[in-house]
């Protein structure tokens, strides 16, 4: 039925020459809702992520944003990009920008929006994020967090209908840490769907709709924050959980 | 004929008809030894496979081949051909072909010291890679490639010298004439070796003001040279 799911993920697969990194996924997610994926390192998660907006094209699956199907769309790629944010781990801000104009360059080029409408946007969505006094700042000049905090209103400015965030806090000491978690609190309860590949555990349990547990490229244990965390089914689920706690 | 009737009478208008060609030379090469070595990289860089392959031959041929073989090739050889060219054009076609490989070189590793995650960014806010080369890879590649570049426009100062050999008067060549006319070759020598000291150290000077005006924290342009 059409516009209950904004996406819609169906048994991706993905290998990396013999290895096997995406063994059949599938999930499909509401509008508005924040799916917290966990589970050890190497296990897809941000493989997961990048076959979703095409970065990485998966070999068998589908994706589809809203009904209409990414994969195998060809050219039209760069269409749905648009609509899919991405926040990194390490950023990847444009470093020979400042930052309004890191939030405004796709506005002008893709949108192809007038400038001054475009740096008018780029100030609200870094005013969104807490970071309008530091606009005319370079990427280097910025701290961890703060320069997550622009990658975000960057990916803010092309009012993407879904966000994907791949380990946006790993890079990140735990003070600056939670400068970028209340941003994305922030998001998650104002109604925009976001998928997060993350450790903090804490998040999953504050914010997140659904946390789905992967491991070995599969999806082990999917559900609703507290029962995943407090009454995890699945051995593997409860091991790893036992362990991140306690570190 | 003494030193300095010689120098104000024949040496220093010869050396300025000559500095006049040497910098046309240098002017028509530099722009279009830029355009063709950037276009070069990036096919290299980003073409497919058969446009990489060509890239790559052309890297090859123009690095290997000896300028002075190219001009005589341009100059003595295609007339054989039936095509013939001024000796000004040839020594200005010869020069764009080598400029624009050894700018190619430069430019391509400027390209490869840019992270993966720049072009992933650019990619994943739905810019097609065109797009993606042209406001995100190139501006932050030419900053980084500045240094050889500017190192290379040098070298082009210096070898536009060898148009001399396919008959053009430049600068070199108008000081070998008077030299030999009036027997005066260490004054003539000298004379056109500080002229081009001048021209090197403008061009050094020009360079590190360029790199001041578009010097951006953390990328690394400053004080290069």
């Amino acid at each position: 039925m059409k516009g209950e799911y904004i996406l819609r993920v169906e048994n991706l697969h993905k290998n990396f020459g013999d290895r096997e990194v995406l063994h059949g996924i599938s999930f499909d997610v509401k509008k508005g809702a924040t799916l917290v994926f966990i589970g050890p390192s190497g296990t897809g998660k941000s493989t997961l992520l990048r076959c979703i907006n095409q970065l990485t094209e998966p070999d068998r699956g589908k994706v589809f944003l809203d009904d209409e199907e990414i994969t195998g769309c060809g050219a039209r790629i760069s269409g749905f990009r648009q609509r899919i944010g991405m926040v990194f781990q390490n950023f990847n801000l444009f470093d020979h920008l400042t930052s309004v104009e890191n939030v405004e360059i796709a506005l002008l080029k893709v949108r192809k929006m007038k400038k001054e409408n475009a740096r008018a946007k780029a100030m609200e969505e870094l005013r969104r994020v807490g970071m309008a006094d530091w606009a005319d700042h370079y990427p280097a000049e910025l701290s961890g967090g703060q320069a997550q905090r622009v990658s975000i209103a960057r990916c803010l400015a092309m009012d993407p209908e879904v966000i994907l965030f791949d380990e946006p806090t790993s890079a990140l000491d735990p003070e600056l840490t939670r400068e970028v978690l209340e941003v994305m609190k922030d998001l998650a309860r104002s109604g925009m769907t976001m998928l997060v590949v993350s450790h903090e555990i804490g998040f999953a349990r504050s914010v997140a709709t659904e946390v789905i547990f992967m491991e070995g490229g599969r999806i082990v244990e999917q559900g609703p924050p507290l029962e995943i965390m407090n009454n995890p089914k699945h051995p593997r689920t409860r091991e790893f959980l036992g362990r991140i706690e306690h570190d | 004929m003494d030193p300095i009737t010689f120098f104000i009478q024949i040496l220093a208008p010869a050396l300025w008809q000559g500095l006049l060609i040497t910098v046309a030379l240098v002017a028509l090469t530099a722009p279009f030894g830029l355009l063709l070595g950037t276009g070069i990289s990036l096919g290299r860089q980003y073409g497919g496979r058969a446009l990489q392959a060509a890239c790559s031959g052309y890297i090859f041929f123009f690095k290997g081949c000896p300028l002075i073989l190219l001009l005589f090739m341009l100059y003595f050889g295609l007339p054989s051909l039936g095509i013939t060219l001024p000796a000004f054009t040839a020594a200005v076609i010869g020069f764009i072909l080598c400029n624009a490989a050894y700018n190619a070189e430069y430019i391509r590793g400027a390209i490869s010291s840019i992270k993966d995650g720049q072009m992933t960014a650019a990619q994943a806010l739905g810019m097609t890679r065109f797009q993606a080369i042209e406001s995100i890879i190139l501006p932050q590649a030419m900053r980084r490639a500045i240094p050889g570049l500017s190192n290379e426009f040098i070298y082009l100062i210096k070898y536009s010298s060898l148009a001399y050999m396919i008959t053009v008067i430049e600068l070199t060549g108008a000081a070998k004439i008077a030299a030999t006319k009036y027997f005066m070759y260490n004054e003539s020598f000298l004379a056109v070796g500080i002229v081009y000291l001048a021209l090197v150290t403008l061009t050094t000077y020009a360079v590190s003001l360029l790199e001041q005006r578009i010097a951006i924290p953390g990328m690394g342009t400053k004080n290069l040279i």
